[in-house]
């Protein structure tokens, strides 16, 4: 399972695409430290001075929508992105976080969106299925994985599994 | 129980006799296609792979394999240069045979080269890097797009895990009336649907008014179902598609459709004669509206190409509009072919004529604009009229620059006048 995590969330709103996360033009190069410092250049120009390692992006509905560009989840784990928290993602953004094992997409319910602000210190405890807005001492309860992908999850990435028929027991 | 089109496939690609949404399965692959945004993706994990003592070797199969370059080409700086030698030495290593090449015979972007060429068929599952893999749906494959790491594994093994979809049903009725294009259609769904509406899950179309549609037409449709969010839009085969695999010396056993008790999560309906020329604002593909809420709004650039708007259909429509309008453009036109086929056609039938004597640049097929990666693209506050698409904030350009969605003819007309515009006004 995977650990604690402890953090500051960074708060977008809805339909935060994958053109934002990474705009295009940096597709071209695969190093951590192009992706990293173009993170979220699209949505927030300033965001990679702000971002600190193990920090959290909090988002609304569809964070992830548009391209199948796994360079988008990668951007913020190089950034130090250990996690999105989003009402809800799109599915090649999900797929690839997980199958890739770059970050946790972490569902979280419309009321903890609206409750969590920009700069809360936040902690996730999936063991536990919750995250602690430590800021506000409040908790909130996440939607657990589907079993396939907590699985995944589990590995680290889908070339971690040694036989995907494994998946389906 | 009855299977919905995307049910059959996958069932029949995981060796199951029936399957129903939410059920994973672990599916055989058919086909894939990598481009060069891609395949360096798939060479990084390759390596991390092997830097981590696992042996790469072989593909599963090189045969199921097919590449193009259609993103940053020609080369627009040093890094995408070195992107396609390095797919270029993936060819070579593993045996990739089904290769087409910018600049040596016939290439393009990939969507629109895997119908041109017929690279995917009815039945299969398709898998590309790349989300608007959806467009080959309209040929009746299973049609998505996923990331590098996915990919990387079906290029390994073979298969990869599906999560069934729910299926929502789209009846189309009727016919389009004159001036109104697939690209209408999709956007006109788009905006009922929802820029999520459709997440995991299958958009499937019938009804008489999809098979009144060309199936360039079709491809504009499937194209943009991702735009909703879906895993894949899919359409069955009817006499259209069926002709079109023989006009390519293809024969099928079997006619893919849906049981006629196939369970719907639900269904929309359409009556194409009712179809007006749509819109869609910045910043969402389903921001959309008729165009006559924007109609009049005075536009820097009109584009005309990209996967969903660069096919040959598109412009010859657009052509035509441009040729009876009897006009030079009044904003600057930038008219991209999808790939050497189109382009090839385009001068044949004097249609690059007419561009050029609009005034039009014609680039070379490629991706360019579409996602901001050259031949147009938008500076701070410019506005576009574009037949791409998507419109996210600095998807062609500036983040402040401003797109508008529509079909290529509401391009060409819009191009024209220099605002945007319907384009039955130009249509006497």
């Amino acid at each position: 399972m995977v650990d604690v995590l402890k953090g500051r969330a960074h708060k977008y709103g809805d339909n935060v695409d994958t053109d934002q996360i990474i705009p295009a033009p940096y597709l071209k190069d695969l190093s951590p430290e192009s992706l990293g410092s173009h993170a979220m250049e699209g949505a927030d120009p300033k965001f990679h001075e702000k971002v600190q390692p193990g920090d959290f992006v909090l988002a609304g509905r569809n964070f992830g929508s548009g391209s199948s560009r796994e360079h988008a989840p990668m951007a913020l784990k190089y950034a130090g992105v250990r996690a999105v928290l989003a009402i809800s993602f799109a599915r090649i953004f999900y797929r690839n976080a997980v199958d890739g094992g770059h970050l946790l997409p972490v569902m979280i319910s419309e009321d903890a969106y609206d409750s969590i602000e920009d700069g809360d210190e936040i902690e996730i405890d999936l063991g536990k299925g919750i995250v602690k807005d430590l800021s506000k001492d409040e908790i909130f309860h996440v939607k657990p994985f589907p079993q396939l992908v907590g699985r995944i999850v589990d590995s680290g990435g889908i070339f971690n599994i040694r036989d995907l028929a494994d998946l389906l027991e | 129980m009855g299977m919905t089109l995307t049910e059959k496939i996958l069932a029949r690609a995981s060796g199951l006799a029936d399957v129903s949404p939410g059920d994973v399965v672990i599916a055989k692959v058919d086909r894939v296609m990598m481009h060069d945004v891609g395949a360096p993706g798939v060479q990084d994990v390759f390596e991390d792979l092997e830097r981590r003592g696992f042996d790469v070797g072989k593909l599963y199969d090189p045969n199921m394999v097919w590449m193009t370059e259609d993103h940053f080409v020609p080369a627009v700086d040093v890094k995408s240069a070195e992107n396609i030698k390095m797919m270029e030495e993936m060819a070579m290593r593993f045996g990739i045979k089904e290769y087409y090449r910018y600049g040596l015979g016939t290439y393009g972007i990939c969507h629109v080269l895997a119908y041109e060429e017929a690279l995917v068929e009815p039945g299969q599952v398709y898998v590309g890097t790349d989300s608007h893999t959806t467009t080959a749906g309209a040929l009746g494959a299973l049609a998505t797009g996923m990331g590098h790491t996915d990919v990387a594994y079906i290029l390994l093994h073979g298969k990869i895990w599906f999560r069934v979809p729910e299926t929502m049903y789209f009846s189309l009725r009727g016919s389009l009336r004159p001036g109104i294009m697939g690209k209408d259609v999709i956007l006109k769904i788009l905006g009922d649907v929802g820029a999520d509406g459709a997440t995991y899950r299958a958009m499937e179309f019938g009804g008489d008014g999809l098979h009144s549609l060309p199936l360039e037409e079709r491809l504009t449709i499937a194209n943009m179902t991702v735009e909703a969010g879906a895993k894949n839009g899919i359409m069955p085969s009817d006499d259209v598609v069926i002709g079109y695999y023989k006009s390519r010396g293809r024969t099928f056993g079997e006619r893919l459709l849906p049981d006629p008790d196939a369970e719907y999560e639900d269904e929309y309906e359409y009556d194409l004669q009712e179809i007006e020329p749509m819109v869609a604002k910045p910043y969402s593909p389903a921001n959309t509206t008729e165009i006559g809420e924007v109609e009049g709004t005075e536009i820097d650039e009109a584009y005309i190409g990209s996967c969903t708007g660069g096919k040959y259909y598109d412009m010859l429509q657009a052509a035509r509009v441009i040729r009876r309008s009897g006009k030079r453009a009044r904003s600057r036109l930038i008219v991209v072919p999808a790939t050497t086929h189109v382009y090839r056609r385009m001068i044949k039938e004097g249609l690059v004529d007419v561009f050029i004597d609009a005034g039009a640049v014609i680039g070379p097929p490629t991706c360019g604009a579409c996602i901001g990666g050259h031949m147009g693209v938008l500076g701070k506050g410019e506005v576009a009229v574009s037949a791409t698409n998507r419109n996210f904030p600095g998807r062609m350009g500036h983040r402040e620059s401003l797109v508008y969605l529509a079909s290529p003819m509401t391009v060409a007309a819009s191009a024209i006048e220099g605002k945007i515009t319907d384009p039955r006004r130009l249509e006497v």
